[in-house]
């Protein structure tokens, strides 16, 4: 494996106009990666992501993001996520495009994109409003039944940056707990990069691992306590209190720009 | 122990979950409620959170939908894909156990937008799990604060819209559908009066003919309810 910084690793896989997707849902949200494209001022990016979470908040409001596609843009269990509301309700720091589907749909375009489909098709957004204003939902008909389904385009990511508790030497990637969509969004994207806690001799094995072969990975980079105050099981914990805390520092623009420059750079 | 508003509506959802069931569980005043039956009278119930925890038994209310402690007491951990189409969609989840900003007479539920989705008013997270949950589960439990802002006569938008039965548990009362799918008051809460359920309500809001008082919650409904909070 070769040995490459966060920062050489964001620089050579991320471009300025790139689709980009940072999963983890709820646990291993790569924060560090994500702070480096802010320190690399990355301009004009599609950020994907089912949940936002604080991460895309951020991105979002040092103006990192043209567009934005997304599930769910909540500080989840405390409430909104202030820099895409004032970027939607706003367009402050500049308007923001999304495309908005629902979690079903997300992991199925995921799957649809790991998988080399051109779509995906599900039983859902039955009646719902979602339709009429996102175009990225169609439906189709079962050619065995005669069902009416749900058809959502693939989602093919420029890059993918996920996190990790483990590599091993030559690059193999092994994350447990709760897995989310993160296999799915490596195998669906043009390149990879993956930060991991650890880089060990070899895997420990894990109740509900998954592990991803060096060879469908472009990066694997150290990134110790990663996706602070996200978790890594095993390894530290959320810090639920600062998901609390990030209500009060997101809420004004200005005491967001600073806690940025002083805790990003 | 006297109970508040948001105890008495906390516990009123409990008791809707029957026990035994394979229920999936939105964070917040659902989740609450679920781990109360669970807690209680439903200690067979299997409760499922989006994450891809199936059969998550946390002694403490999760903050999130995927806290460490919902995947450490898991029976299975699975991915997302999996928990909606292998679990949700393929028909397996008895009751969905739901929030909202918004609801409308039938029960249809808004978490998207208030005002214009174009130019929102108010930009809220958006559909996350319901619209599917709402479809798919067999029946659906809702709870939701009680006032004119949440009941409304139109949705700005449509997020979810329930097939199954459901009933819906506020801080005032109940309210179940009748045979067109209308909500009608069929309970109030201890010291609520109709009246003021039907002035927290932006539509006019049907009544049964015997409205019910809900029995108030035990002490050891309050009891485990508060412990599961202060964990």
């Amino acid at each position: 494996m070769r040995e490459i910084s966060l920062a050489e690793a964001v620089a050579e896989l991320v471009r300025d106009g790139d689709s980009v997707a940072l999963e983890g849902f709820t646990h291993l949200i790569p924060v560090a990666a994500a702070h480096e494209i802010i320190r690399q001022r990355r301009r004009d990016l599609t950020l994907i992501r089912m949940t936002p979470d604080l991460i895309y908040d951020q991105l979002i409001g040092m103006g990192c993001a043209r567009k934005l596609v997304f599930s769910w843009g909540g500080n989840p269990g405390v409430g909104s996520l202030h820099r895409f509301r004032d970027a939607i309700e706003h367009g402050y720091p500049h308007p923001l495009e999304i495309e908005e589907h629902s979690h079903a749909g997300m992991a199925n375009r995921y799957v649809a994109g790991a998988s080399g489909l051109p779509f995906a098709v599900l039983r859902g957004y039955l009646g719902t409003d979602l339709a009429k204003v996102t175009p990225t939902i169609r439906t189709v008909t079962c050619p065995f039944t005669g069902e009416e389904l749900a058809a959502v385009p693939a989602l093919n990511p420029d890059v993918a940056i996920v996190h990790a508790q483990q590599a091993d030497r030559r690059g193999n990637v092994a994350f447990w707990g709760i897995t989310g969509v993160q296999k799915e969004v490596v195998l669906a994207a043009k390149r990879a990069l993956v930060t991991v806690e650890e880089i060990v001799d070899e895997i420990e094995p894990h109740h509900g691992q998954v592990v991803l072969p060096s060879i469908a990975v472009d990066a694997v980079v150290k990134a110790e306590r990663g996706a602070y105050p996200s978790y890594a099981h095993g390894y530290y914990d959320r810090d639920n209190a600062f998901y609390r805390e990030w209500d009060a520092i997101s809420r004004d623009r200005d005491t967001f720009a600073t806690w940025m420059r002083e805790h990003v750079g | 122990m006297t109970a508040t508003t948001d105890e008495i509506m906390t516990v009123a959802a409990a008791r809707e979950l029957r026990d035994g069931v394979l229920c999936f569980v939105g964070i917040g005043l659902p989740s609450a409620a679920a781990n109360l039956a669970r807690a209680t009278h439903a200690p067979n119930c299997t409760l499922i959170y989006e994450s891809g925890t199936i059969g998550a038994k946390p002694t403490r209310l999760p903050l999130s939908i995927g806290d460490g402690e919902l995947a450490d007491t898991a029976d299975a951990l699975v991915s997302v894909p999996e928990i909606f189409n292998y679990w949700l969609q393929a028909g397996r989840v008895d009751v969905g156990f739901l929030g909202a900003a918004q609801i409308d007479r039938f029960g249809n539920l808004n978490t998207t937008v208030v005002g214009d989705y174009a130019d929102p008013k108010v930009r809220l997270p958006g559909a996350g799990g319901a619209p599917e949950i709402a479809a798919s589960a067999k029946e659906v439990i809702m709870v939701l604060r009680h006032n004119t802002r949440a009941f409304v006569e139109r949705l700005s938008f449509v997020t979810s819209v329930v097939k199954g039965p459901r009933v819906v548990l506020t801080d005032l009362g109940v309210l179940r559908p009748d045979e067109t799918g209308e909500l009608v008051l069929v309970a109030v809460h201890p010291n609520v009066t109709v009246e003021q359920a039907k002035a927290a309500t932006g539509w006019d809001l049907r009544v049964a003919a015997e409205v019910a008082v809900t029995e108030p919650p035990t002490e050891k409904e309050l009891s485990v309810l508060r412990a599961l909070h202060a964990a």
